[in-house]
């Protein structure tokens, strides 16, 4: 047995962790534990009191076998006394037992939040350490509701103790992470800003972690930590590597901090006192040059401490997004990494080029390591690093490139692991409709991909590629000529089939002239791959066969006597038998006229968000997939070849167009449009289903409502006879928050009130809203309030939809009102001179940054009320800028969470024709789109 | 940080920490899930791995694993750095620290680790102050010798 090491070795507990580790099976492990268990309970119970030695080596023994994974139901009683002891590691290990194993028993966390009050409240700085990682390790709500604002003026009194600062920073920060609704704010801010210049490293290390979480929510209240971090970091960097001594780490000083004070700095745009921004550039170009310098020691150490702070400098470079050189120093120091002999850089390095890449300063530069990228995904013997070089291939992907791109994440397909198909072939699917020039090639990349990994090609790649052959008529030729001869394969992927017959039953005129690939050959070919397929997809070719009778009635009574056979007439399948049944009567009773109506081709498809991407994102998370909005437009364009985008309109969720959803093919909005389209089996049902809607649709009268609230925040949002919705709101750069509250206006009861707020998928991306539910019972001429915090991550068009749902007396209650936050909600007013004006007017003159629309007048043209809606818009109301004095103009700037986007705005009122003129202008052109759609409403 | 587990080559479990709160059944769950993943790669890999939305940041040390879940913005290397410090802490405090040090004065090895981070976040990066506050607790117990069996993590273990 080996002897107790250093401390107040208990004896016993040795002897105890000994015998468990000598236990030869596991029955042996538990009939030990178990009648250790039994000798502590008898102790614990024994009329004998325990002293507080053994005490504590008996709550560290049930500590023991609780982290050996078995359940403890008994000790937390002698545990929450041992935290009044006097002696330190008696105490110690009462909050050790309490840290780990506490649960809600109400009456055990009064004495426990009693215990730790005493402590805090002791002045001895080692039991207020012990006391705080107790409220730091637990933070239940009920310790934050007891300490939330006692911490604080521990955090700032003057006579408090280094280490224990230290403590109580992180603790608050732990209980503002569980409940931030309790940790209020106030006087403390300023001075915990403060802490970042304390002399002690150990309380600016503590504090900046707090400082940065708390910036994060509160930027405005925050914001003098800038200006701080910036000259804490600058004498960090500039330091010898003795100056800092214990806090200087294999020759790097203080990198943890350095760290930490560039997180703090990512919560904020570049600093606008150019003597701080300069400063901090400094300081970037310091590190970076550093990266250049030899190596102060052989360590890994050393290079790991060096690059996390290089590499949270280039995070910080790409975050402000605003310095080229910067940002090209960063993409070459990061192609160097690419190359290096360690993967974890190599892995790191490709991780950061995928943020570079969404750079307009950097993009290109990105690209010029587009070989060595896919040299990566060729030669990497780490799975995890392969994924990297995918994503980043993705990331710089352009029209140049996407060929070549396509191609090498194909041929890598071909031997990718399984566990990173599914999201490769969502990606070349993505690229090779985003880039496709020539649909031809668009076409055979997708069968491509059915063809390598069938398997992992989701519904949404093939109905995507149907969905584009269809609205494409100079392809359709080409795809029904190229899935024909697919067909031929002795053995191809089901979803092949079902490309090709969807296409074949829709084009397979298209190729029939050529008498290789007539129509009974055709029809012939599908119908031999139809007995291995599953229901849903022969279901399909059942479509395709009577879309043949009327294309082709030469095949006509072939397919009649197909569809009049036992397998198929009595098939035990329902669906099988009933599309059986009908097809076989319309191609009997219809006549050749009524026949070619009902199996007319397609109509193109509406455009709307690919629903490749929509997955895409909802398997990645929004920060991987950078360029969506461009995708979008650009996606629009190339499909309907159209000139103009079309602009997702923020009604879709209203009217749904059920046509469209037919075959059940495209993204389902989840906004109330319906039943999801049922896949595979359903495919027809669709059509002559009717099925009743969950949520209701948008309230009459919603949508004015609505544009009420662009320019204001507080108000009436929905009333009817039994219920009204007020709302109240408050926004600071990409966050706000909104009250809403709900009134009940009878002197009845409601039951089962539930509000549910509805993101549509691509909204949800871009909007964060996170709300608590409600209690369930309103009582009669009762208001409940809901709070919702919001965060804007991207620019949106879609507004949330509040669905609620209750019982009134005996019936169910189902209303939906669109939610007024739209994107105008995140700006920030910007005041400058006219000359400042036109020329940033100038510099956005590329011609999808502006967006211009026309009207008329809806409200009587007064120049007063027009200048409070658009400063209740947001932007500020720019005043003798305007040479023409009738005009107003604004400037502003839209803050979301990845980006800032600086708006300027004109409005030209024209007081004869009772029109107005009003031109947007912004860094983006979907912020441009949506800004003008809102604004074009208000007057 | 979201947490931090040691486990053996043999997958036993040596200590967790966790950083938010989650269910028992949750803690096991994510346990068993990640000590297979990390176990299951090959000694020259990277030390990240995207896992669920966290990145996993590990290494081995002896016979022993040091795996931290992180999230979406946080540096990897630092993090990497920061089981290094909690390791040299260990060694300096047991001296040649070896896995046979943690299974029998688990306590201690929870006591470092909550000086050196808290709530997730790094408290004390200076090793003389967080042993500092550590030995606080020794400083009336005289030190007894160890003698294990064990490879230490750094060096060699002194024969005493």
């Amino acid at each position: 047995m080996p002897a107790v090491s250093k401390g107040d070795g208990m004896r016993g507990l040795a002897v105890f962790i000994s015998d468990i580790r000598n236990c030869k099976s596991k029955e042996a492990e538990i009939k030990r534990i178990n009648k250790e268990l039994a000798n502590i309970r008898s102790k614990f119970k024994g009329d004998k009191a325990l002293d507080g030695y053994s005490k504590k080596k008996y709550v560290c023994k049930l500590l023991f076998i609780f982290l050996l994974g078995h359940d403890i139901d008994f000790g937390h009683m002698e545990a929450v006394n041992l935290l009044s002891s006097n002696r330190y590691t008696e105490k110690q290990i009462g909050y050790l037992f309490i840290s780990v194993l506490v649960n809600s028993n109400s009456e055990l966390i009064r004495l426990i939040n009693n215990a730790i009050k005493n402590d805090l409240a002791s002045r001895n700085p080692t039991f207020m350490g012990l006391a705080l990682h107790c409220i730091a390790n637990v933070g239940s709500r009920e310790m934050a509701e007891a300490f939330a604002g006692e911490i604080p003026k521990i955090l700032v009194a003057g006579d408090t103790m280094d280490s224990v600062k230290q403590s109580a920073a992180l603790c608050l920060l732990r209980l503002y992470r569980t409940s931030p609704d309790l940790v209020p704010m106030g006087d403390w801010t300023s001075r915990v800003v403060h802490l970042l210049n304390d002399q002690h490293l150990g309380v600016v290390t503590a504090a900046t972690s707090l400082i940065t979480t708390l910036a994060q929510k509160n930027p405005e209240e925050f914001k003098t930590s800038v200006s701080l971090a910036v000259s804490r970091l600058s004498r960090i960097v500039t330091s010898a590597s003795t100056d800092l001594q214990d806090y200087t780490y294999y020759f790097v000083p203080a990198p943890w901090l350095s760290v930490k004070l560039l997180r703090l700095l990512q919560c904020y745009p570049p600093p606008e006192d150019p003597a701080v921004r300069g400063r901090l550039t400094e300081c970037l170009e310091t590190i970076l040059n550093k990266a250049q310098e030899p190596p102060k020691s052989k360590k890994v150490q050393h290079s790991n401490a060096k690059n996390a702070v290089l590499f949270e400098a280039i995070s910080l470079i790409i975050h402000h997004d605003s310095e080229p050189n910067l940002l090209v120093r960063a993409c070459n120091q990061l192609g160097q990494f690419l190359q290096h002999r360690e993967t974890n850089l190599r892995y790191l390095a490709l991780e950061s080029m995928c943020t570079l890449a969404s750079s307009e300063f950097s993009h290109e530069a990105v690209k010029t390591h587009i070989e060595t990228v896919i040299n990566a995904l060729k030669t990497e013997r780490d799975v995890s690093v392969r994924q990297r070089a995918v994503d980043l291939l993705y990331a710089m992907c352009d029209r140049s490139n996407a060929q070549q791109i396509v191609a090498e994440m194909l041929s890598y397909l071909e031997t990718a692991d399984y566990s990173i198909r599914e999201e490769i072939v969502l990606k070349v699917a993505i690229l090779a409709e985003k880039y496709a020039v020539d649909y031809t090639w668009y076409v055979d990349t997708i069968l491509n991909l059915i063809r390598i990994a069938g398997d992992y090609v989701s519904e949404e790649v093939w109905y995507r590629v149907i969905q584009i052959v269809i609205n494409r008529d100079d392809v359709q030729g080409y795809a029904a000529k190229t899935v024909f001869e697919a067909l031929q394969a002795p053995a191809c992927h089901e979803n092949l089939v079902k490309v090709g017959g969807y296409i074949l039953g829709e084009f397979g005129n298209l190729i029939a002239g050529d008498p290789r690939s007539s129509p009974l050959i055709q029809f012939n070919l599908l119908h031999s791959k139809f007995h291995l397929c599953s229901v849903p997809t022969r279901a399909l070719l059942l479509s395709t066969y009577i879309k043949f009778v009327n294309l082709f009635p030469e095949v006509k009574a072939t397919i009649q006597d197909v569809l009049r056979s036992d397998s198929q007439l009595k098939n035990a399948d329902v669906e099988l038998q009933q599309r059986a049944v009908e097809y076989l009567r319309l191609s009997t009773v219809a006549s050749t006229d009524i026949l070619a109506t009902v199996l007319e081709e397609m109509p193109p498809f509406p455009e709307r968000e690919s629903s490749i991407l929509a997955k895409l994102k909802k398997k990645k998370g929004p920060s991987t997939v950078t360029d969506l909005e461009e995708s979008k437009r650009e996606r629009s364009i190339d499909v309907n070849g159209g000139p103009e985008p079309v602009p997702a309109s923020t009604s879709a969720a209203s009217t749904p167009s059920p046509s469209a959803d037919l075959l059940g093919l495209g993204a389902v909005p989840a906004a109330p449009t319906g039943p999801p389209p049922s896949s595979g089996g359903g495919l027809l049902v669709d059509v002559f289903s009717d099925s009743a809607s969950a949520v209701a649709p948008l309230a009459p009268g919603s949508e004015d409502n609505f544009a009420r609230f662009v320019c204001k925040n507080n108000g009436v949002l929905f009333e009817n006879q039994l219920l009204q919705i007020g709302l109240k709101s408050e926004f600071r750069q990409n966050l706000g928050r909104m009250f809403i509250f709900y009134g009940n206006k009878t002197s009845t009861q409601f039951l089962n009130f539930t509000p549910t707020l509805i993101c549509a998928d691509d909204l949800q991306a871009n909007l964060n809203l996170q709300t608590k539910p409600v209690d369930p019972t309103v009582d009669g001429g009762a208001q409940v309030q809901q709070v919702v915090n919001i965060e804007c991550v991207s620019d949106f068009t879609e507004a949330p939809v509040l669905n609620i749902q209750f019982r009134y007396g005996g019936t169910f209650q189902n209303v939906s009102v669109k939610l007024p936050i739209t994107l105008n909600k995140f700006f920030q007013p910007t005041e400058m001179a006219s000359q400042d004006f036109f020329q940033r007017w100038k510099q956005l003159s590329n011609p999808q940054q502006e967006v211009q629309n026309i009207f008329k007048a809806k409200h009587p043209m007064d120049t007063e009320i027009t200048k409070a809606k658009i400063i209740g818009f947001g932007s500020a109301l720019l005043e003798e800028v305007d040479p023409n004095p009738a005009n107003f103009v604004g400037a502003g700037i839209i803050h979301t969470k990845t980006t800032q986007i600086g708006c300027l705005l004109r409005l030209e009122p024209n007081l004869q024709a009772q029109m107005y003129r009003l031109t947007l202008r912004t860094s983006k052109d979907t912020v441009s789109q949506r800004l003008c759609e809102l604004l074009s409403e208000q007057f | 940080m979201q947490f931090m587990l040691l486990f053996s080559r043999q997958g036993k479990l040596r200590l967790q920490k966790w950083y938010v709160p989650l269910s028992d059944k949750e803690k096991k769950k994510i346990t068993r899930e990640l000590v297979q993943t990390v176990l299951a790669r090959k000694p020259k890999m990277c030390s990240f791995l995207e896992w669920r939305d966290l990145k996993i940041v590990y290494k081995r040390y002896a016979s022993l694993y040091f795996c931290c879940a992180i999230e979406d913005q946080d540096n990897e290397l630092i993090t990497l750095e920061i089981i290094h410090r909690y390791v040299e802490l260990l060694d300096k405090y047991f001296g040649s620290v070896c896995e046979l040090d943690i299974i029998f004065n688990f306590e201690k090895a929870y006591f470092i680790l909550d000086e050196f981070l808290l709530g997730g976040e790094v408290q004390e990066t200076s090793k003389k102050n967080v042993l500092k506050a550590i030995e606080q607790a020794d400083l009336l117990q005289e030190k007894k010798q160890t003698m294990y069996h064990s490879k230490s993590f750094i060096g060699y273990k002194r024969a005493y």
